[in-house]
């Protein structure tokens, strides 16, 4: 392992702590979600760190809650997408003919419209809940995945050894997950930072437009909503979960920097 | 000339075509999902009963092809139907918003094209010193921002804080341009701030993947000064895919203008989006969100034409 730069360990250092407050949500944060404790918004006080919010929660306890959901969605929809992404990608990019064509015009369709403008069309339809949350983020961003992964995987499918592995019979699911797989596997990581902060992104925009998760859950794009109105009269309540957002993105932006520059320096690109 | 303007002819009706299958996955996509638009205004608790009537009223018990046909010509004709939640005519409701959307973009892009080509020059200029350093953390930070983070931070500092500029951009169509432009700076910057970091970075990538071509090199090899270089080769090179990155970034820009608009309680036609998913005014939504797609998709294709015209490659046909 070559060292690690400064500024990717402070990403990973934050990227951990963001998850780690997710993970343990339950045991340290010190008000349950829904309880109103105190009057409202609050200025910072030992009994509330950050103060209250809008009706008087205490907005630590929320910010760790909304953490939790925040990153829950944001994981599965991540995942979601590069389970079907890379996949299909894969697929397209081994079969060829009809079955790639058809995908790859698919992908470029539902591309050419703006992810925000057709998600909010498909959300008019559907009842909003966490599940139909994350399926229609992760259905619309597997369409980048698909991009990438059929790219990387077009390239891979002319390699000897996967003629080699055709050649003495090995089905497509081996092709797939034994011979291109491995091989396509450090640009897909350097992606999967990427397409998780969009994720996180989405989601809070979402929640801010209040089309996202709905009350009395919050993440923190709900809680920048809630609190807003604060800001005109001087209460900075609505900015730190603002910043939290900021924060974790820039986090794992940092982290994906180094996996990204290390994957191209592998590859003896030019560019830097 | 003839094979550059048979190009943009086939650039457009492939836009075209394009337009014309999101409007089939508009009206369709819909159709797929579960439950339909009666349905979502009215709850799952709803009656049977109630569920026949609205479907009746909405003319959803009628087949799927006829209304999608008679959908799409009203798109053409510029009759969008009438809204649910109040059985407003769509189109008058839209026109001025839509004006007052492209306003704000316009003067968007006004400042954010020009700062991000002399910043993307200044970083490609000096790559890999401080200066790129400095650039690229300052865009970094702002792509982390989602919009409507920005947009509170700038409203709570120049607003509240400061008292520079008004929080809200109402704006009415009585004002003179000059108060208009005071009303709408804070969703202005906000805009600029968001577009400015990717069109920087591309136009710096653009500028260097040109400079690292193998003409530039014989160029400077050949004794030609620096700024000959850049000028008589690097830039009528790069003039294409810095255009495409511009278009791009408007074409960016255009969708940004929705979550802005609602921080800002800007009368324009993203808050007249989210107001009508909220209500689940499906004719609405349908078609804002083809309006916002023929706006996206049409930028792409200028971005296309304009790379296709300024290739100096296609201009001189041996």
């Amino acid at each position: 392992m070559r060292r690690i730069p400064i500024s990717a360990l402070i990403g990973l250092l934050v990227t951990g702590a963001f998850f780690a407050v997710a993970l343990t949500a339950q045991w340290i944060a010190p008000y349950s979600m829904e309880e109103a404790s105190g009057g409202v918004w609050e200025p910072i006080s030992a009994a509330h760190w950050l103060g209250t919010d809008n009706i008087g929660r205490d907005l630590l306890s929320r910010m760790i809650f909304g953490a939790q959901v925040t990153i829950f969605i944001a994981t599965a929809a991540t995942i979601l997408s590069f389970a079907t992404g890379s996949v299909l990608g894969f697929l397209a990019a081994t079969a060829g003919g009809w079955l790639d064509q058809v995908l790859s015009r698919l992908v470029d369709l539902i591309m050419a419209v703006p992810t925000l403008i057709l998600s909010l069309v498909i959300l008019t339809a559907v009842d909003v809940t966490n599940l139909t949350l994350i399926l229609v983020m992760g259905f619309l961003d597997a369409t980048r995945v698909f991009r990438l992964s059929r790219a990387v995987a077009v390239d891979i499918t002319v390699m000897d050894y996967v003629e080699a592995a055709r050649l003495r019979g090995e089905g497509r699911s081996w092709i797939i997950f034994r011979e291109i797989l491995p091989n396509a596997l450090s640009p897909l990581v350097a992606e999967l930072g990427l397409r998780f902060i969009f994720a996180v992104l989405f989601i809070s925009t979402l929640s801010f437009l209040g089309l996202g998760v709905q009350p009395p859950l919050a993440d923190w794009g709900g809680l920048v909503k809630e609190n807003s109105a604060g800001l005109v009269y001087g209460v900075p309540a609505a900015l730190a979960p603002a910043f939290a957002i900021a924060l974790l993105a820039i986090g794992v932006n940092l982290v994906a920097d180094w996996v990204l520059s290390r994957t191209t320096s592998l590859k003896g690109g030019r560019g830097g | 000339m003839n094979s550059v303007l048979k190009l943009v002819a086939q650039r457009i009706a492939l836009g075209l075509l394009l337009l014309l299958a999101v409007s089939i996955l508009i009206f369709f996509g819909i159709e797929a999902l579960p439950g339909d638009a009666a349905q979502a205004m009215l709850g799952q608790s709803a009656t049977p009963e109630a569920l026949a009537n609205l479907r009746h009223q909405m003319g959803l018990d009628q087949p799927e092809l006829p209304r999608y046909f008679h959908w799409l010509g009203g798109l053409l004709t510029g009759d969008l139907g009438k809204s649910l939640t109040n059985g407003e005519d769509i189109a008058a409701a839209i026109g001025n918003r839509l004006g007052n959307t492209l306003f704000l973009a316009f003067w968007a892009a006004i400042f954010a094209v020009p700062l991000a080509i002399l910043l993307g020059l200044l970083a490609a200029r000096h790559a890999g010193k401080w200066q790129d350093k400095l650039i690229s953390g300052v865009t970094l930070a702002t792509i982390s921002l989602p919009e409507f983070v920005a947009g509170y931070l700038v409203m709570y500092f120049l607003a509240v804080y400061w008292r520079v500029f008004p929080s809200m951009a109402m704006i009415f169509p009585g004002m003179s341009l000059w108060t208009k432009l005071n009303t709408i700076a804070l969703p202005v910057i906000v805009l600029v701030m968001v577009v400015l970091a990717h069109m920087m970075r591309m136009t710096r990538a653009a500028i260097l993947n040109v400079m690292q071509s193998a003409y530039i090199e014989t160029a400077e090899l050949k004794g030609l000064g620096p700024l000959a270089v850049v000028w008589r080769h690097a830039f009528p090179n790069a003039i294409a895919p810095v255009v495409n990155v511009v278009m791009l970034n408007l074409a960016y820009l255009v969708v940004g203008v929705v979550v802005v608009e609602v921080v800002f309680v800007y009368p324009g036609m993203g808050q007249f989006l989210v107001d009508h998913v909220a209500k689940r005014d499906l004719p609405v939504v349908q078609a804002c969100g083809m309006i916002f797609a023929a706006v996206y998709i049409g930028l792409n294709i200028l971005a296309d034409v304009i790379s296709i015209l300024a290739n100096p490659r296609l201009r001189h046909p041996k």
